[in-house]
């Protein structure tokens, strides 16, 4: 069986058990919400400022949801003891890997385009003249943080306070993302708009590079 | 102590190497403080520079020697590599402490604060968290095999990291002096300098290797306690 068609297996079945218990995403967009109006009250969110600061502060959402976001990835096979019938199926690990990668990249965008109107309303930027290079930047951003995460997430299942480990290996590797989309979306939402090629540029690199380690590494993950 | 002749032998390096390593880091010492020349501008403190600056430039052969260990690992499945892995990523972060110490003491009196979020001093800190989270992450693994194959993974990521780091932080402004070797032209150092610039980093790579040995032998002692118990339990 091929790569794709074993990835898009998987992905299904991401997808089918999301949608099935339906935890995810609801927890998801309800956390991120809770940590942008918490960040409201340590400054004025309608201010000037708030165009400066605002883009970091929902990268920061982004990535701390991601960190919780991710965890189940491989905790719920774990704990399902479905991890050794995902190794025995005919296809290539690093499908299984892809697969994963794909519904979280998924899952998460979703509630990013859900949450990106409610930041816009409430810190009072303007998002529809550039919501295509928004999203542009929100796919490569989470694109990054969903391979890292994925991975990171197999290798946190094994260790004790595996809770705690997953962001505290994941938060200081996703830097580069966070620096150069929060640069980017800064860009987007200043006045007027400009479009930062060279942190696209970078997330780019970030996603290749992770995505070809990823794939060298994915059968010494899911050894017995 | 056991006396075979390699053990002896592993002995009689141990202390030649010390030795010598104590001489060297003496010798630097000296150079530093009192052959190298003063610096016109920044006066005395510019002497921290010696071992600031080669300590770097230690701390980051010691995660290369790390990232070498994990891929050897992950190919070769000797717990060999895997302990040159961790030895050299603990001696990599202690080296990497010292620069973050030094700097702030060479900052406060030359730029009037003690630390900025500036390309170089933001990545060489998140480098230090990257390695932290490493070491942390093998001691919450109970199994040794487990354990060495998925730190070899996260040491594989965070060293594949570091340039993507580096370069996203360099768009902030950045304070650091510009690399006085190896920079571009108008950059350099009287040759002096140069000397004893080599003489430090030379004995701090003599300390890192004494260290980095002293830890591959703990770790494979560990091992070999560990294989002992085991047998004795299986009896």
């Amino acid at each position: 069986m091929n790569l794709a068609r074993g990835a898009r297996i998987i992905l299904a079945k991401e997808l089918r058990t999301e949608f099935r218990a339906r935890e995810l995403l609801s927890t998801t967009i309800v956390f991120v919400l809770l940590v942008i109006v918490l960040f409201s009250f340590t400054f004025d969110p309608t201010s000037a400022e708030s165009r400066r600061f605002g883009p970091g502060l929902l990268w920061l959402a982004f990535l701390f949801a991601g960190s919780l976001m991710l965890q189940p990835s491989f905790l719920r096979e774990q704990s399902n003891d479905t991890l050794a019938s995902l190794r025995m199926a005919p296809i290539e690990p690093f499908a299984i890997f892809l697969g994963k990668i794909a519904a979280n990249l998924f899952f998460m965008l979703l509630a990013e385009l859900f949450l990106l109107p409610v930041f816009a309303v409430l810190y009072n930027v303007s998002i529809v003249p550039v919501f295509g290079s928004l999203t542009l930047v929100l796919f490569l951003g989470t694109l990054g943080v969903a391979t890292v995460g994925t991975v990171l997430s197999a290798i946190s299942v094994h260790a004790r306070m595996r809770e705690l480990m997953l962001p505290l290996l994941l938060l200081p590797a996703l830097t580069p993302v966070l620096v150069a989309s929060a640069e980017v979306t800064a860009g987007l939402m200043a006045q007027p708009p400009v479009l930062n090629t060279e942190g696209l540029l970078l997330l780019v690199i970030f996603d290749v590079v992770f995505l070809t380690a990823a794939w060298l590494v994915a059968e010494y993950l899911l050894e017995e | 102590m056991s006396t075979t002749p390699k053990a002896s032998r592993s002995q009689t390096i141990h202390w030649l190497g010390s030795i010598g390593v104590i001489a060297l880091m003496t010798v630097a010492g000296y150079a530093a403080l009192f052959v190298a020349p003063e610096e016109r501008s920044m006066g005395l403190i510019q002497r921290i520079f010696y071992f600031h600056a080669t300590s770097g430039m230690t701390a980051f052969v010691a995660f290369f020697l790390c990232f070498i260990g994990n891929i050897l690992y992950i190919v070769k499945r000797e717990s060999r590599w895997d302990w040159l892995a961790v030895s050299s990523a603990e001696v990599g972060v202690a080296f990497n402490t010292v620069v973050l110490v030094t700097g702030p003491i060479w900052a406060r009196p030359v730029w009037g604060i003690w630390w900025t979020w500036d390309a170089r001093l933001t990545s060489t800190f998140v480098l230090w968290l990257l390695y932290i989270s490493f070491l942390l992450l093998r001691t919450l693994v109970d199994d040794s095999n487990r354990r060495a194959v998925v730190s070899a993974v996260f040491g594989i990521f965070a060293f594949l990291d570091v340039p993507l780091v580096y370069m996203s932080i360099r768009w902030w402004r950045t304070q650091h002096p510009q690399p006085v070797l190896f920079g571009g032209p108008g950059s350099g150092l009287d040759p002096q300098m140069r000397a004893v610039f080599y003489t430090c980093w030379v004995a701090l790579l003599g300390l890192m290797t004494l260290l980095i040995r002293q830890r591959y032998r703990l770790e494979a002692l560990r091992h070999e306690v560990q294989e002992l118990r085991v047998q004795v339990e299986t009896q």
